[in-house]
């Protein structure tokens, strides 16, 4: 306390020897098709990690202690070894926060779960109205989700996630969907809508406006700590006064995503082999991989601002999303597609986008629905949310 | 991440307080994280002293105690009872009967 130490963020940004939580996909199977799904998910992958390796994971989570994982996918409730698994991690002190779309919260599943002080559920909803959600998740997902709500809502479960996506077509339901959480007893998170998997083929229709982006901005400063975002709209911090949160791309320094078959990446957008650190599978496991991959340890070296150096900005949007630059073709060096001073609009218009990465691996069901393609998955959490700082 | 002293509790340096029985705490370079499994909120010890401090909570009488058995010298105290009222409002610490 007598030097000064490094501010934390930057600390952070130096990376930590295990992650602070992180992101778990455990299947890419999935009963919906959403358009915009991270993960691009739906069938399930041959070679997905088995039970004794699920477990085998979470014994070095427990000693790396790590608090919490993120589960998502696909749909993971649909493995048929999910609860053994969520039983295992919180036997073993590894808090589960698992992103649904509720096909499998019946009444029994919701009162087991509200019996549960280590379990944590996600429903995911992009629309506060069945047309809305429909249109981006399939027909029909608005009523399931509905119903896992309200099961887990008799069951005495308070303080459930209701987890948006957050788009062009939903970001005026806001308020809606804020009156939603707390019928509910809820709480909403809404996060930010990445142009990765499938959502590269939706972004351009998608992704909200820069008047909307402001508009969501205002909103979310009125809301405070009421709202989780999973830290996701860092890049909006160029408007003025940070959201609550670290504000800081955690990717590969406090946050990862270890995928269903094993492998490890930088963050939950960013499912491209230049994004990929290695395979829990290796010797060594799952640490070996955060400790001493060389992308995790790039990462980790400082990053230079770029075309954003000279921005006035830059220090509080630390140039934005490398998922949302990498996947519309901008160099991770530069702005972000979204930047609130119009920097990033006119790149994208300067892109080829012949040239934009495609999202790997697809694991789509290959027949979509003609009317309505579907399911998102709520996943993406950036582990930084909900940070309070003791000093 | 400011923080509103005038909206922090007061937190009394001279009873017996410890960490939640919720709590894991994970030490590092910069202090620790910690994270509340109940509340499900992370938090951090921003030094290695602060740690030492929460750590020691249990096994000393007073908060004061803690903090001196650490090391805290008597003119830094407000600043760790400033943090100390910050883990007891988001519940990390809890009072001792």
């Amino acid at each position: 306390m007598t030097t000064a130490p490094l501010p934390l963020v930057e600390q952070f940004q130096l990376g930590l020897d295990a992650p602070i939580c992180l992101t778990w996909e455990l299947t890419y199977a999935c009963n919906l098709s959403c358009v915009h799904c991270l993960s691009s998910s739906g069938r399930r992958d041959p070679r997905e990690l088995t039970t004794a390796e699920c477990k085998a994971v979470i014994d070095e989570l427990e000693r790396m202690q790590v608090f919490y994982v993120n589960i998502g996918g696909g749909e993971p409730t649909v493995r048929p070894d999910f609860w053994k698994l969520v039983d295992y991690a919180t036997d073993h002190h590894v808090g589960v926060k698992f992103s649904t779309n509720g096909v499998k919260i019946t009444p029994a599943v919701a009162r087991r779960l509200a019996a549960s002080d280590y379990v944590d559920v996600q429903i995911s909803l992009d629309g506060a109205t069945a047309e809305v959600n429909d249109a981006v998740r399939g027909r029909g997902s608005y009523d399931t989700a509905l119903r896992a709500m309200q099961h887990l809502h008799d069951a005495g479960f308070r303080g459930f996630k209701i987890s948006v996506v957050m788009t062009r077509h939903n970001v005026a339901q806001l308020d809606q969907f804020k009156a939603m959480a707390d019928r509910f007893d809820a709480q909403l998170r809404i996060t930010r809508l990445r142009p990765s998997g499938r959502g590269a083929d939706v972004w351009d229709e998608l992704h909200v406006t820069a008047e909307q982006q402001r508009a969501l901005y205002d909103w979310l400063v009125a809301h405070g700590e009421n709202v989780l975002t999973g830290d996701s709209f860092f890049h909006l911090a160029g408007y003025g006064a940070a959201l609550p949160g670290l504000n800081l791309c955690g990717a590969g320094r406090v946050v990862c995503l270890i995928d269903p078959v094993g492998d490890v990446y930088a963050c939950p957008f960013a499912i491209h082999e230049n994004f990929l650190a290695g395979n829990v599978r290796s010797p060594g496991g799952f640490a070996a991989v955060w400790r001493t991959s060389e992308l995790f340890e790039t990462l980790r070296t400082p990053q230079s601002g770029g075309a954003c150096s000279s921005c006035a900005a830059y220090d509080a949007c630390r140039g934005g999303c490398m998922a949302a630059k990498f996947f519309t073709g901008l160099p991770l060096d530069g702005p972000d597609p979204e930047c609130v001073k119009g920097h990033g609009a006119q790149s994208l218009a300067r892109t080829d986008r012949a040239s934009v990465p495609k999202p790997s691996p697809d694991h789509s069901h290959r027949l979509l629905p003609l009317a309505v393609r579907a399911p998102a998955k709520a996943c993406d959490e950036n582990p930084l949310s909900g940070l309070a700082n003791a000093f | 991440m400011s923080t509103d002293l005038s909206r922090r509790p007061r937190f009394d340096l001279d009873t017996a307080w410890a960490l939640s029985p919720q709590v894991s705490v994970r030490p590092e370079r910069f202090g620790a994280l910690l994270y509340h499994f109940g509340t499900r909120r992370l938090s951090f010890l921003k030094s290695p002293v602060l740690r030492t401090v929460v750590e020691g909570l249990g096994e000393h009488d007073t908060a004061r105690g803690a903090c001196l058995a650490a090391g805290v010298a008597p003119e830094e105290l407000p600043r760790y009872q400033a943090a100390l009222a910050t883990l007891a409002g988001s519940h990390m610490i809890g009072e001792r009967s």
